[in-house]
């Protein structure tokens, strides 16, 4: 049987944090791209913004996010979703994953998120994105950055390589 | 310093990195564009619910129960 779904790497923050997380030489050999993230935030408002073979142009995405009473929709280009905050209790991690459809392809590249931030309380939130990067080229390098702070130690994200058969 | 954590998916070696200036100062406009978008969704939600008691006061001027209220919105 044919392995279509496959670990390329994972990366786990040390100690002294990272502000962003970067894939680099990814293969060109799969269908599609899937990177899960488990990230907590040294800061209380630090979400998660996607760029793409080194460039943050031409992005664009439309998000939902829920945080246990509301729904609200939005605009963010790169966005991606929430980490969980400081403020939220110690030692949680939130969950995150990012597809990326037909990444070595000659056509513009979409993207789906969706990211649940972890807390032992009533609110936290739920985002879902759909996204775009109007650029034909194909994905090499893939960078995972919080707008503030950085992502605590023991935050990881793993990059799948998906195929069709 | 802020840093950038990269792995060579090819050689499977990780290395970190400061940012350059240049992923610096992206990341404080990252940050400033996620307070103007926030600031924009809380605005627009207080409108929402400002208009939603509005709504709700005139139909109880008209003379409708907090009953038949909540029928009619929920």
């Amino acid at each position: 049987m044919a392995v279509t779904y496959q670990l390329i790497e994972t990366i786990t923050v040390g100690s002294g944090g990272a502000a962003s997380i970067a894939f680099a030489s990814i293969p060109q050999t799969y269908t599609d791209i899937k990177v899960v993230m488990s990230l907590r935030a040294s800061d209380t408002a630090t979400q998660i913004l996607l760029s793409l073979n080194g460039s943050t142009s031409n992005f664009s995405a439309r998000f939902l996010i829920g945080d246990g009473s509301t729904v609200q929709t939005g605009t963010l280009a790169r966005y991606v979703g929430a980490s969980t905050p400081s403020s939220f209790t110690a030692s949680t991690f939130g969950n995150a994953e990012l597809y990326i459809p037909n990444y070595a392809g000659s056509a513009n590249k979409s993207y789906s998120a969706d990211a649940a931030v972890e807390t032992n309380a009533t609110g936290a939130y739920l985002t879902f994105v759909a996204g775009l990067w109007s650029d034909t080229s194909a994905i090499t390098s893939l960078t995972l950055t919080g707008n503030t702070g950085n992502f605590v130690q023991y935050s990881s994200a793993s990059l799948y390589g998906i195929k069709n058969s | 310093m802020a840093t950038k954590l990269v792995v060579d998916c090819s050689t499977g070696i990780t290395t970190e990195v400061e940012l350059t200036d240049e992923e610096v100062a992206q990341r404080e406009a990252d940050a400033a564009a996620w307070a103007v978008e926030l600031a924009e969704r809380e605005a627009q939600a207080t409108a929402k619910a400002e208009a939603k008691a509005s709504a709700e006061g005139k139909l109880a001027a008209l003379g409708l129960t907090a009953d038949e209220i909540a029928a009619l919105i929920s």
